[in-house]
């Protein structure tokens, strides 16, 4: 016998409904054939024999309906109609079956079809869009990954990387002649003409000789300007004949390079802040700096 | 019985100087510790008595002091040296050569696949490839910088600032816009290059390099994202100049063809007058790019300053044509390594490097 009062006095306050979920605000049935979701005595699946819901299968929608004639034969207790795609149709269909069913039911069907239907739709138009693949990280993996950069870091040694390479480039040319350093190659030309200037000397002295004996009267001068300078020569611990003859050599080396120095300057495009040795050179062509470099061109000279 | 251990422990550390640290450790002693250490003031008095010599069952390890056996571990370690060099320099020129020790670089196998400069196979495939247009200066490159959808804060400054290291760069907000649809209309619009930052929990974490006129698509995992105010010590704001490009180690095959790519995003010309050098150093199969201001001091000594954003890629997989994640043909992915124990060396043959 179908008591539904009595099955709902139960279930509903006094004893216990195992598809009742109780919030603080509102309770809540899990019965998969609930209508509204909450737990009502209207809405009990339970509790009414006469019942009937609309649910959603594979993107199809369903009318399951009730009856109290069927229910002692719970295997054919809910009849199962399939409605239409069709929106419209589908609630002229509900219609047709919920004929003469109490408002509340077929109000709560039709409404429930509505909301099944949006989020149908929702779906297919949120399939056709972007998906994102949410893909699983390694925990061991990328651990490991991020030890491994660390070393690699260590490693690289970047800045010295980077550093050789720019030097590299410096060296063989590609920034032109932004930068006026004295290039190593410049530098090795330079070393080469001094030793070049030496073996002349060697062999070819006397024409040296007379060749600079102009100069020979300068270099007099700067003999008398040099006495203030004697003493840094002594400092550096070369005696004053050493110095005398080596003056002389140098003097005439120093010349030679000078010529080739301006020769060398003609050829360069002139730019004008000089750095570095040439600069001290540039001040050999006076007079009065040419004493300055000579124990730095003493030591390149040995 | 503290005098004593102050003593033996101060003989013991003279010479490192840690004498103030024993003392206030020779403090805190308590009774039944006071007694090991009357042991070991034994042991340590036999040794300052007797100098270098060791009594024959005593080891270093012996020491329950950590920082007394560290000390007597360092003296040990001192004297082993010097006997050695010794040794060295007696024998002379019959000494044994001087051990390199192992690194990952050295143990490397030589991998086949890694280029020779003068190889014509590799030069007709350069002269034939999606980046000879770029290479035969036909046309230059013009980037487009997007995101994932709905990017944080950090990767859109992220964006920002890479526009400003890569010229001709133009970010775009990404509206949820399928990347299929967005190729077409870049290419209408001329770009050569479309780099999509993907970004996951706030933080940009991938990296999609697609190379337009169909050219081939990278995904790369970005990791350790710096951007500028995180840097230390760094120097003003890049400036508009065209930087200068520095690719390291891209020695392999598939090294070269990535290396080209990271080319292809730079115009040709660098103006020298900026002083901007944009690195790709690759090492391990990560490749850190970092972006540096130099100046020259002196033939033999350049300074660099960092500005700019930093980060470090993984290269994940390469993909011939353009973006398309189900159809595309892959022409490399990254497999991660099944837990089977692959020896050392086969480990060490990364794909990039040498």
């Amino acid at each position: 016998m179908q008591h539904d009062d009595v099955i709902w006095d139960l279930i509903g306050n006094k004893s216990f409904c195992s598809y009742k979920v109780k919030t603080k605000t509102q309770q809540f049935c899990r019965n998969e054939y609930n209508i509204t979701g909450l737990c009502n005595r209207s809405s009990c699946p339970l509790a009414n024999s006469q019942y009937a819901t609309v649910r959603e299968e594979k993107g199809l929608c369903y009318l399951y309906m009730k009856v109290i004639e069927r229910a002692a034969f719970p295997a054919r207790m809910w009849e199962k109609v399939k409605l239409d795609r069709n929106y419209a149709k589908a609630l002229e269909q509900i219609d047709e079956n919920l004929i003469y069913w109490p408002r509340f039911i077929r109000h709560k069907c039709k409404q429930r079809l509505t909301k099944i239907t949006q989020y149908l739709i929702r779906i297919r138009k949120l399939t056709l869009k972007r998906q994102r693949k949410l893909v699983p990280l390694s925990r061991k993996v990328e651990r490991r990954e991020k030890r491994r950069e660390e070393k690699a870091l260590i490693a690289a040694q970047l800045e010295n990387a980077i550093e050789k390479e720019l030097l590299d480039r410096l060296k063989q040319g590609t920034y032109g002649d932004i930068y006026n350093f004295p290039i190593h190659a410049f530098d090795k030309a330079m070393e080469k003409q001094e030793e070049d200037t030496e073996s002349e000397e060697e062999e070819e002295e006397d024409e040296e000789e007379s060749g600079t004996r102009e100069f020979v009267a300068e270099d007099e001068f700067e003999e008398s300007d040099l006495s203030d300078f004697e003493d840094m020569n002594n400092l550096k611990g070369s005696s004053d004949e050493e110095e005398d003859d080596e003056e002389v050599s140098s003097e005439e080396e120093e010349t030679e390079e000078e010529l080739e120095e301006e020769k060398t300057k003609a050829k360069s495009k002139g730019k004008a802040p000089l750095k570095g040795p040439i600069r001290k050179k540039r001040a050999y062509v006076e007079i009065e700096y040419e004493q300055e470099t000579e124990p730095a061109q003493k030591s390149k000279a040995t | 019985m503290d005098s004593n251990e102050a003593t033996t422990s101060e003989s013991v550390s003279k010479k490192k100087g840690k004498t103030k640290k024993v003392k206030r450790k020779v403090k805190h002693d308590e009774a039944p510790v006071q007694e090991m250490e009357q042991a070991e003031g034994e042991e340590t008095e036999k040794k300052s008595e007797s100098g270098p010599c060791f009594p024959p069952t005593f080891s270093v390890s012996e020491i329950k002091n950590k920082q007394r056996r560290h000390s007597m571990f360092l003296k040990l370690k001192e004297e082993k040296r010097k006997k050695k060099k010794k040794e060295r320099k007696a024998l002379g020129d019959k000494a044994p050569p001087k051990e390199v020790p192992k690194t990952i670089e050295n143990q490397r196998i030589y991998d086949e696949t890694t280029v020779n400069p003068e190889d014509e196979e590799v030069a007709f495939d350069e002269g034939t490839d999606e980046f000879s247009a770029y290479f035969n200066r036909l046309t230059n490159p013009k980037v487009l910088i997007t995101t994932s959808d709905r990017p944080r804060g950090r990767t859109v400054r992220f964006c920002e600032q890479l526009a400003t290291v890569i010229p001709h760069a133009h970010v775009y907000y990404r509206r949820g816009l399928a990347l299929k649809r967005v190729i077409p209309q870049c290419v209408s619009r001329g770009f050569t290059y479309l780099m999509v930052i993907n970004e996951d929990r706030k933080v940009p974490n991938g990296l999609v390099l697609c190379h337009l006129p169909d050219g081939p698509t990278a995904h790369f995992k970005v990791s350790n994202v710096r951007l500028r105010k995180e840097m230390k010590r760094r120097g003003k704001d890049p400036t508009e100049h065209v930087p200068e490009v520095i690719l390291n180690n891209f020695t392999t095959r598939l090294g070269h063809s990535i290396g080209r790519m990271f080319a292809a995003l730079f115009p040709h010309d660098p103006q020298f007058v900026g002083r901007q050098v944009a690195t790709f150093h690759n090492q391990r199969d990560f490749i850190f790019f970092r972006f540096h201001r130099y100046i020259f001091k002196n033939e033999k000594k350049v300074g660099i300053q960092e500005l700019g954003p930093r980060f470090t890629l993984k290269l994940r997989s390469l993909q011939k044509g353009t973006f398309d994640s189900k159809f595309g043909e892959y022409e490399w992915v990254h497999k991660v390594r099944s837990k089977s124990k692959i020896s050392f060396t086969i480990y060490k043959n990364t794909f990039k490097y040498a």
